[in-house]
């Protein structure tokens, strides 16, 4: 498990190129992509569980959902930040991706910390200590719990019937 | 206590009485944007519209727009598929390649109104605060639920208010004072929350205001605006919008805000996002002669009639710097056309402009006007971002129409004021 840590603002340009948004939709065409223009290294290197850190207003800019999708699709297991951008935060829980706003957490992670999440607690625990993190939710908590606002809304289709 | 207009808009659209900041309320959009990427969204749900259908021929207004005509065989697939949605699902407000940006023709053709709620699968969705509709910018799996289901959940936001006062002076643009505020309080200033314009709005035109409110999301606005005043009513006559039965909704004296900020447009000088953040904000003075070698005036934040009589003024007569080249983009087919006529386009080309489709163009890097490395650009547009216009090694300030008008003269960042 790595972590990957990245600075504010970092914007949806930079998590995957705007003149890809409309050749590459499925994960396969976005994941040689991600976070292109942020760091080359990123999309040949992550594995299923690694972690992002970052600090303020992640995912601003553009309603694309390419970088949730593909972080989702390679196994991001969550991205804690000092706070997201609103359609970001939006558009990651309609994946079915844990986004974690906890500013503590963040300000203590060094590099070569160990880092646990425990999603379900709402924990995060960096070297050793353990910060809290607000729960979702219940409306975003339900889109998470189907795995992502598709799968919820079938289920929602069906019932119906 | 009283109520924002978030607060008023969300209140009515759920069937509350009221509703309190962080919320989360179930509402019915009235209209849903997509554009370009509906041939993704649909492709989502396939299965899905084939057992059950679109919830309502009317809800999707579809504007193909990003990249037109088809770039590459790809786009054209694409494309192709979203006319083919169109004819099987009935779908009511389709716009082909050429009627303009989506947001302009949301707006012009009046799917946007008063108290109306719009989401749309592009982020600039918040421009029709203009014209006081609640509308923000949604992810494409979102899009994809809505054209099954017709509803979503909202947060009831909090709310920044921004008192204007005053005029603003010649040559100093809406758009300096949109880049001002965004500079004073950050590109997540107001991130989850709703802005709401108060003061002297009435010396704003519509296009004023709709490059303010198409730039929210830059501040990391859900919502930015507008009351509805004779300006507004005056837009909505002109194209023949008929809002009876959308009475304007407007915030209550006592309503409680998160901030409150006061402008003196009076005070507002040309200004400039430098690169990479649109928050990183500097008097065009402190960059005065900056090469620059591509200038672009239009887009959906400054396409509009306005903003290329202000350039066509500026460069009327003259030619544009041979070290610069200049892109002219009417944001819709009826402002080309009206531009056309009032001699705008003919002034702009002689001067040395090339003339584009009326559609995203090289805002967005995907095709066209695209930069090589270490160019320089000077757009009108709303986004700054590093490798925005294709090139992560090119750089991208942002400015008003006048700024950019007059930079095209001379090949380097100038103050419009001395080319007045």
């Amino acid at each position: 498990m790595a972590v990957w840590n990245y600075g504010n603002d970092i914007n949806t340009d930079m998590l995957f190129p705007g003149k890809y948004t409309y050749t590459c939709s499925t994960a396969e065409e976005i994941k040689p992509h991600l976070l292109e223009d942020l760091d080359p290294d990123f999309a040949g290197a992550v594995q299923a569980g690694d972690i992002i850190f970052a600090g303020s207003n992640f995912g601003c800019g553009s309603s694309r959902e390419q970088p949730a999708l593909g972080l989702k699709a390679v196994g991001i297991k969550a991205i804690v930040a000092r706070g997201f951008s609103r359609i970001f935060f939006r558009a990651s829980t309609n994946q079915g991706l844990l986004l974690i706003e906890c500013p503590e957490a963040v300000d203590a992670y060094k590099e070569g910390d160990e880092v646990t999440i425990d999603a379900a607690g709402g924990t995060i625990t960096v070297a050793g200590t353990v910060y809290r993190f607000p729960k979702l939710p219940e409306e975003m908590m339900a889109i998470m719990k189907a795995g992502g606002l598709l799968e919820f809304t079938r289920e929602k289709l069906k019932n119906r019937k | 206590m009283g109520m924002t207009f978030a607060q008023k808009v969300l209140a009515e659209k759920s069937g509350n009485d009221t509703v309190a900041v962080s919320q989360i309320v179930t509402v019915r959009p009235d209209h849903l944007l997509t554009h370009d990427n509906t041939s993704a969204i649909v492709g989502k749900i396939g299965d899905e519209l084939e057992q059950y259908g679109i919830v309502n021929p009317d809800l999707p207004v579809i504007v193909i727009d990003h990249v037109i005509p088809a770039a590459t065989e790809k786009n054209a697939a694409g494309h192709k598929k979203i006319r083919e949605f169109v004819k099987k699902h009935g779908v009511k407000n389709f716009f082909d390649i050429g009627e303009g940006i989506c947001h302009q023709v949301v707006y012009e053709k009046g799917f946007a109104l008063p108290g109306g709620i719009i989401l749309g699968s592009d982020s600039h969705t918040c421009s029709y605060g203009a014209v006081n509709t609640f509308a923000s910018g949604i992810d494409r799996t979102e899009a994809a639920a809505l054209l099954l289901t017709g509803e979503t959940w909202l947060k009831v936001p909090p709310t920044i208010k921004i008192t204007l006062k005053g005029k603003l002076q010649k040559h100093v643009t809406a758009k300096d004072l949109v880049l001002t505020i965004i500079g004073d309080i950050g590109a997540d200033g107001a991130n989850y929350c709703a802005v709401e314009f108060h003061g002297d709005v009435k010396n704003l035109t519509m296009d004023d205001r709709f490059a303010i409110a198409n730039m929210g999301i830059e501040m990391g606005g859900k919502i930015a605006v507008f009351p509805v005043d004779a300006v507004t009513e005056e837009f909505f006559r002109a194209h023949g919008i008929d809002i009876t039965g959308h009475p304007p909704v407007w915030a209550d004296p006592d309503a409680a805000y998160m901030r409150e900020l006061t402008y003196d447009l009076h005070a507002i000088e040309p200004v400039i996002a430098a690169p990479h953040t649109v928050d990183n904000v500097k008097k065009v003075g402190e960059l005065e002669g900056t090469p620059i070698h591509q200038c672009f005036v239009g887009t959906c934040t400054n396409g509009r009639l306005s903003d290329l009589k202000t350039a066509a003024d500026i460069l009327k007569g003259k030619k544009i710097s041979p070290d610069t080249r200049l892109l002219i983009l009417p944001a819709s087919r009826s402002i080309l056309r009206e531009a056309m006529k009032a001699g705008y386009i003919d002034t702009l080309v002689e001067a040395g402009g090339v003339l584009l489709p009326t559609g995203c163009g090289p805002c967005l890097g995907a095709h066209q006007g695209a930069l090589a490395p270490g160019e320089k650009c000077l757009s009108t547009a709303n986004r700054n971002f590093k490798g925005r216009m294709g090139c992560k090694e090119a750089e991208i300030y942002l400015a008003s129409p006048a700024t950019v008008a007059a930079s095209a003269l001379t090949g380097t960042i100038t103050d419009p004021r001395k080319e007045a």
